[in-house]
């Protein structure tokens, strides 16, 4: 009984002395922490993607608070309505930013781009990226192992079987994530445009016109057409390469039908109608007439390389230890082996005793 | 007891089939492309010009930088294009392309065959030719000679081993030139270590080349300081760690180099590379490669020119065999699948490997069973489960921590997992990363 109630005492006794120094140090150490911080954080959607360029919400939030106005500090998943709930709390102004989302920039589907050779390697587009230059003859293009799809955290990429190219949903809240990832640099963001209509080039190969089209049909040769087209001077060419910017474009699609290889893209247009009011529309057509002579004529070459690739039996699995390994489980047998081995040691016997006799004069 | 090195290793089928016959000339051939980076460090800067003449043996390229190497012309004719090709990767690299006329070589090069044993040269001299010659380390990893002879300050040379251990399965290309070139390596052997200014060196060979361990005894016995240390079988015996391991007991102190412990390795081709520069005013413009493969007609070992086709080197060894899949540069263990075999050879392939679809596929990888196969012959004592799990998430720091930059991308985890994991690939991206992030914080 009389241990029973001493354990109680003292344990009582430690709890209560524990108790004050902890209430001390709370008091001594207190750390002022903004409220506003809370606030905003709770604002936030509490993805925590890292697509502001914070370490997650919190950190954002924390950015906010200290920062004197809303300048460069963004939450892209939220968008522009979650940005101003938040200015309002802080009673600041909110700087407008356009939501944008991901745009994919390469078209080298199998139909477009032939492979020329298979890659048998680890499963992933930054391994393949650091071994070679890729399983077709563009090495520039998209390397379809599908990085940017499991850096997505929002589910909103998504590889096409069909084509082998990644595709952007709408779920896209444009956290830069798959940008990050992508070891080409094919994945942009871009204005998400009104009604979600948008336009850009889909390529990122800057080889020559010759050499980009041999490797995928629907290149961008650089030809600059669509630049002389363009109305309000939103594209520009550089290293064969064109580049529509989203904030002078205002989606005419006049360089669209311009473009001879197609590789333009047009996103969430309505169907193509030819009205005698737009002049282009007249000579769309045209240009249509000839494509696909021009855009047939480096298929046939393409497949040339690719079955040259393929009689000289290029299968691309970059450094492997595996291989030996198979050897190993084929190994020949038994009795050629001693057949070898014998060969070998008569061999042997012979070099050495031919060895001559060396002066050496040092 | 042989001696080897402890920590880990693995015993590959060693599959040597070309051991046995000479080394063949291949003829030169109509057209070379010639690299202007067969080395590690910068790229030599070129000297010619489309439409010049050159000789074989004349510098097309200077080293441009401390860590680079000079390239010659390795043919006589006429220069076509400087410009960039396509690597055996696919990737384009600056080269020199030469349209072959005749063979002419230049004129104070030796080219009789004549033995040279009288080294003449000082140290300078000797350096000075390794430079010129633009001799890179011939095992692989084509780090230039001319600055691994030069050891940094407060580090002395006690030591020179060299490397002709070959442990890669398939390739004997450095066996063959122990056996006919036995003489020029052991001089060569003499002229490094007047270079390093050492008193002893050691031929480090594997147990599975008794002729060529014969052979080199039979010279070295009559030199003074040169030995030969025959070395159990395992891979990666041939790596400069394991080497300096097996063959002195040292172990070389993680991100040191091998000057740390006071040994420098060289390849036998290296050594034989540089008995030619020396005595011999030759730059390194041709080597031995061994084509082989279980289908290949005529596999063996020939001497080629820098810049020869890789496609014509297999025409020599009976053409692609109807069932190649995958053409390897370099041997199973190491080498790298090619995806251009127009490329041309430079100065560090040591082989081409041919295999078919059944030898060459992966099997599919499956998880990781916590076997720890792959700790158990990691002969750098890394975790390499562990690695690749760091790796893929890119966590570089914990990357740099758990020692990712010791590790020399042998592939002795990849070869052994029982789950066919794609290890070493993704080591190597992570110790890529690791390494940049490395590089990032010194500036």
């Amino acid at each position: 009984m009389n241990t029973i109630l001493i354990t109680i005492i003292s344990l009582c006794a430690i709890g209560i002395v524990s108790a004050v120094i902890l209430y001390i140090v709370a008091q001594k150490f207190h750390v002022e922490e903004d409220p506003r911080i809370d606030t905003v954080e709770g604002l936030l959607p509490g993805a925590n993607c890292g697509g502001c360029g914070y370490p997650g919400c919190r950190g954002l939030a924390e950015a906010i608070v200290k920062a004197n106005d809303m300048e460069g500090l963004f939450c892209p998943v939220g968008g522009t309505a979650c940005m101003k709930e938040i200015a309002t709390a802080l009673g600041r102004e909110v700087s407008e930013s356009a939501p944008k989302t991901a745009v994919v920039r390469c078209n080298g589907s199998c139909a477009n781009r032939p492979r020329t050779n298979r890659y048998d390697g680890a499963p992933s587009c930054a391994v393949e990226h650091a071994l070679y230059a890729g399983d077709t003859a563009c090495t520039y293009g998209c390397l379809g192992c599908g990085d940017c799809v499991e850096a997505c955290t929002f589910d909103a990429i998504h590889m096409e079987k069909t084509t082998g190219l990644p595709v952007v949903t709408d779920a896209c809240v444009a956290c830069g994530a798959c940008v990050k990832s992508c070891p080409r640099s094919i994945i942009e963001l871009r204005n998400r445009g009104p009604k979600e209509r948008r336009i850009f080039v889909a390529c990122v190969n800057k080889e020559k016109g010759g050499v980009a089209r041999k490797a995928c049909s629907a290149a961008c040769i650089g030809c600059s057409k669509c630049v002389k087209e363009c109305a309000f001077e939103a594209i520009s060419i550089e290293k064969n390469l064109a580049y529509i910017d989203f904030i002078k474009c205002r989606l005419c699609r006049k360089c669209v039908a311009v473009c001879p290889t197609g590789a333009i893209h047009e996103i969430n247009f309505p169907a193509r109608k030819i009205t005698p009011e737009v002049k282009e529309a007249e000579e769309a057509p045209e240009e249509k007439n000839t494509e696909p002579a021009a855009v047939n004529m480096p298929v046939p070459t393409a497949i040339v390389i690719a079955e040259k690739a393929a009689t000289a039996g290029t299968i691309v699995v970059p450094e492997d230890s595996s291989v030996a390994k198979k050897a190993e489980e084929e190994k020949i047998s038994e009795e050629e082996e001693v057949a070898e081995e014998e060969k070998k040691e008569i061999s042997r016997k012979a070099d050495r005793t031919s060895n001559e006799e060396i002066d050496f004069k040092i | 007891m042989l001696k080897s090195f402890k920590i880990g290793g693995i015993h590959p089928p060693e599959n040597k089939w070309t051991a046995d016959g000479k080394i063949e000339v291949l003829p030169v051939p109509e057209e070379v492309v010639i690299p202007l980076g067969q080395h590690i460090g910068a790229p030599a800067t070129p000297l010619v010009q489309k439409g010049d003449r050159v000789k074989a043996g004349q510098p097309i390229g200077e080293a441009a930088g401390f860590v680079s190497a000079a390239v010659h012309s390795s043919v006589s004719g006429m220069v076509t294009a400087v410009e960039e090709r396509p690597d055996a990767g696919g990737i384009l690299r600056p080269v020199v392309v030469v349209k072959v006329e005749g063979d002419e070589w230049m004129e104070d090069i030796n080219r009789s065959e004549k033995p040279e044993h009288n080294i003449t040269a000082s140290k300078e001299d000797i350096l000075k030719a390794i430079g010129a010659a633009g001799i890179v380390g011939m095992g692989g990893a084509t780090f230039p000679t001319r600055v691994k002879l030069s050891p940094p300050p407060g580090n002395t040379a006690e030591l020179l081993i060299i490397n002709g251990v070959e442990c890669e399965p398939y390739l004997t290309a450095d066996h063959r030139i122990m056996l006919e070139r036995a003489e020029d390596i052991v001089v060569g052997t003499l002229i490094l270590m007047k270079a390093l200014e050492v008193k002893k060196a050691v031929i480090g060979i594997e147990n599975n080349k008794p002729d060529a361990i014969g052979k080199l005894q039979g010279i070295a016995s009559k030199v003074l300081g040169v030995e030969i240390c025959p070395l159990k079988v395992k891979y990666p015996q041939g790596g400069e760690k394991q080497l300096i391991k097996a063959v002195t007991g040292k172990a070389v102190p993680s991100g040191a180099l091998p000057i740390a412990v006071g040994a420098v390795v060289q390849n036998v081709g290296t050594a034989l590379a540089v008995y030619e520069a020396v005595m011999k005013r030759k730059p390194l413009v041709e080597r031995v490669v061994t084509v082989t493969g279980k289908s290949v007609k005529k596999p063996g070992n020939f001497l080629c020119r820098i810049g020869t086709p890789i496609s014509k080197l297999i025409e020599a060894a009976g053409g692609l065999p109807t069932d190649a899949a995958k053409v390897i540069g370099g041997g199973p263990m190491m080498g790298r699948a090619m995806a251009n075999p127009d490329a041309p050879v430079t100065k560090g392939t040591s082989g081409i490997l041919i295999l078919s679809e059944k030898e060459a596929l992966r099997k599919p990888a499956s998880n990781c069973i916590r076997c720890a196969k792959c700790v158990s012959v990691c002969p750098m004592g890394l975790e390499p489960y562990l690695l690749m799990d760091l790796s893929c998430h890119q966590l570089t720091e914990r990357l740099e921590a758990e020692k990712v930059m010791d590790c020399i991308e042998c592939g002795s985890c990849s070869f052994t997992c029982p789950s066919h994991r794609a290890l070493l690939d993704y080591i190597r991206l992570g110790k890529s990363r690791t390494g940049a992030m490395i590089r990032n914080r010194k500036q």
